[in-house]
């Protein structure tokens, strides 16, 4: 079953279909809402959240809006940062800085604890080797941020046309890494 | 339209991101429809980004899993079997409730058999308690009449006079306590057979020279008189008592041959 008939069965509120996508993707939420919230435990609890959302709305997805993935990391996002904007949230003075993918190899190289940023970095490691500190902070600002290109263009202190080029080649390593990864 | 351009453009990458605008999206998800280039390049950057979101998962301690968001969904019935054991909770309670009112209405019936038969043995005891108390004052009766007995008996001005078993009943015997003051002799006479029906004891006193009996009474009611002790007026100066079987009412003068016993008073 092609991902198009999934999500065609989810939106019809086909448990089954709706169990496939959350094994497909509830590691990817997950590790997206963890990269701004930094609670593993917490960005769990969002991911669960984020699923019986998109359930609960599923009708609202539509394939020429974009994919289907996309859609969850949008909802994902934004269930994130509203979590990191609460009351509540600030009260426990969270670190809200967007840096947690940028130094997230420092700290795992520095402290020699691997699990301190409660991710396995080994894998990481071998994903973005060669790629530069602004790749990975515009990386981290579009897909698990949700900047708009003005946004990172401004935050990045870059011109606007060059989010999309500069973007296109960090996300062009990336897949190369993987690549290499495959052979 | 340039597809190479188009692909190089980075607007795929964006697309992936979500930050295109509506019509944008639509424009990209037409454009992959129509090239199967730009499908595969959409399909390899969100890989990529899949790729690299699963790269950064945290080392989870607790994965709760699909079944959670089922029983948030409605889809398990787990949330329904919290309501289960609330229901249990309930069947539970009222089997409780069932039990205590059978136990109560047990108890009640326990407690009203056992008060019935508390107040059976209450009455029980009552009668009992009458008996007795009839007992006593009986026994208390016959003390005093024993103790007036004795005293009278006692008294110093009694001589008593032991009458021996003559020849028609030679077993029998009598005594008689006379008190000379009070001119009453008493007669024990339980040394005496019942008297046949419609015979009776009468009780004679004897002057010896010559012999002269005297009636003083008779002893009436003989079979019922307990103590056999009974109390006649003896005006007579007395030498002797004799007893003899009379026919009831007594005679004018006593019958010699059912003499049953005879003694003579000893003078003090």
């Amino acid at each position: 079953m092609d991902l198009d008939e999934l999500v065609l069965r989810f939106q019809k509120k086909d448990v089954i279909a709706f169990e496939k996508l959350y094994e497909m993707y509830w590691e990817n939420i997950c590790g997206v809402i963890n990269t701004v919230v930094k609670d593993k435990f917490l960005a769990e609890e969002i991911a669960q959240d984020v699923f019986i959302k998109i359930w609960n709305k599923s009708d609202s997805y539509s394939p020429s809006k974009g994919r289907f993935f996309t859609w969850i990391l949008n909802v994902a996002r934004n269930a994130a940062i509203d979590k990191v904007r609460s009351k509540s949230f600030k009260d426990q003075q969270k670190n809200l800085s967007a840096d947690f993918f940028v130094g997230i190899l420092d700290r795992a190289e520095t402290s020699d604890q691997p699990n301190n940023t409660q991710i396995d970095t080994s894998a990481l490691k071998k994903l973005v080797l060669n790629l530069k500190d602004k790749c990975l902070q515009i990386i981290e600002m579009l897909y698990f941020r949700g900047y708009t290109q003005k946004e990172a263009s401004h935050e990045l202190d870059i011109p606007l046309g060059t989010v999309k080029t500069r973007n296109r080649s960090c996300i062009s390593k990336l897949r190369e890494n993987i690549t290499l990864e495959w052979k | 339209m340039e597809v190479d351009n188009y692909i190089a453009s980075g607007i795929l990458e964006l697309y992936v991101a979500g930050l295109l605008t509506e019509e944008e999206n639509l424009e990209v998800h037409q454009n992959a429809l129509q090239y199967p280039e730009i499908k595969n390049e959409i399909m390899a950057i969100e890989a990529a980004i899949l790729e690299l979101t699963q790269a950064i998962v945290p080392t989870y301690a607790d994965r709760k899993g699909f079944d959670d968001v089922k029983v948030r969904i409605g889809e398990r019935k787990d949330t329904k079997v919290v309501q289960m054991t609330r229901d249990e909770k309930s069947n539970l309670s009222s089997y409780i409730a069932w039990a205590a009112a059978i136990l109560f209405g047990a108890g009640l019936v326990w407690f009203y058999v056992q008060n019935d038969q508390l107040k059976t043995n209450i009455e029980m005891v009552n009668q009992q308690n009458g008996v007795l108390e009839q007992q006593i004052l009986d026994a208390r009766g016959s003390l005093t009449e024993t103790e007036a007995l004795l005293s009278s008996l006692r008294d110093k001005n009694v001589s008593v006079t032991s009458l021996g078993g003559q020849e028609v009943s030679p077993d029998s015997y009598a005594k008689a306590y006379w008190n000379k003051e009070q001119n009453k002799v008493l007669i024990d006479a339980q040394g005496l057979p019942e008297p046949p029906d419609g015979m009776v004891y009468q009780v004679w006193s004897l002057k010896l020279d010559p012999l002269t009996p005297t009636s003083v009474g008779l002893l009436e009611d003989f079979d019922a008189d307990e103590n056999k002790v009974f109390t006649l007026n003896n005006p007579n100066e007395s030498e002797a008592f004799a007893i003899s079987l009379e026919p009831a009412g007594g005679s004018e003068g006593p019958t010699m041959e059912q003499i049953y016993t005879l003694g003579a008073v000893t003078s003090s």
